[in-house]
């Protein structure tokens, strides 16, 4: 085999690899946002109170640092990601119960269900279809969280209505710049485990999701 | 909130942050530098994504 055929068929092996990770993370990404959202319609029917939400979100913030990245190249890493999906959706009914009590509250849980779907859709379809090289984005996006969560930190003793809001719309710019850094990340073949990478966007689909919850409801609020 | 929930919230947020910083100072010291063109290309659907936002709170307004 020649040095051009070898160059072939590595590439030709690269590609289908890359492929394989993008198919395995959409259809396991597709498969805990429905489970997810299962377990956010229990804890609506079963009323569960607003604490449920800040336990359920510990729980699964903690798996995902100490459980997750030991377990994500075995098949009980499914396990775990549909674990840690499935209680941040059981914690989600919560706070939908919370909005459905406000006035607009269904257009607002509506409007933020939908427009959490067009963003995802949007800039996961525009990364994909560009196939641009969006990894040089990796500093500011890891330097930005960083900033959000001495900001949310701050808050949660602090509680300002304000720094909230600018919290949340800070998320949604980061989450949907993590969306763009992380799908051309799998296109690229900088990360090569769908479960690390279905993580990853179900935590940014997750983040818009609240975070135009937030917005929406703040702004929608009567005055 | 309760104290506790409180307490426990700020312990995984700073977990985070331990967490996050190696990544971040990876990607900051070894991630590759943007060329011409490049922000550009992040920026617009960014910016569409900020009109997107704005649009659908005067929708609920």
């Amino acid at each position: 085999m020649n040095t051009l055929d070898r160059a072939i068929g590595r590439s030709t092996e690269q590609t289908f690899a890359t492929n394989k990770v993008i198919k395995n993370t959409y259809m396991l990404l597709s498969a805990t946002l429905i489970f997810s959202g299962m377990m956010a319609m229990l804890s609506l029917y079963l009323a569960v109170p607003m604490w449920t939400y800040t336990v359920s979100v510990i729980v699964a913030m903690l798996m995902g640092m100490f459980v997750l990245p030991r377990t994500a190249d075995s098949a009980a890493g499914l396990g775990v990601i549909f674990a840690i999906t499935g209680l941040m959706g059981f914690g989600l009914g919560a706070v939908i119960s919370l909005y459905l009590q406000l006035p607009n509250g269904p257009q607002t849980v509506g409007l933020a269900l939908g427009g959490t779907g067009i963003i995802f859709l949007g800039l996961s379809g525009y990364a994909l279809s560009s196939r641009r090289d969006f990894s040089f984005m990796g500093g500011f996006i890891f330097a930005g969280m960083m900033v959000m969560m001495v900001a949310v930190l701050a808050n949660i003793f602090l509680q300002i209505p304000a720094l909230q809001l600018a919290i949340a719309s800070g998320f949604i710019l980061l989450m949907s710049g993590f969306i763009l850094f992380q799908t051309s990340q799998m296109v690229h073949g900088g990360e090569t485990n769908y479960i690390h990478a279905t993580y990853g966007l179900y935590l940014s689909i997750f983040n818009i999701f609240i975070s135009l919850l937030q917005i929406l409801g703040i702004f929608g609020g009567d005055d | 909130m309760n104290i506790w929930l409180q307490i426990g919230s700020a312990v995984v947020v700073v977990l985070m942050l331990v967490f996050l910083y190696p990544a971040a100072k990876h990607w900051l010291q070894n991630g590759p530098k943007a060329e011409k063109g490049d922000w550009q290309a992040a920026a617009i659907p960014l910016l569409l994504v900020v009109g997107f936002v704005i649009l659908l709170i005067m929708m609920v307004r």
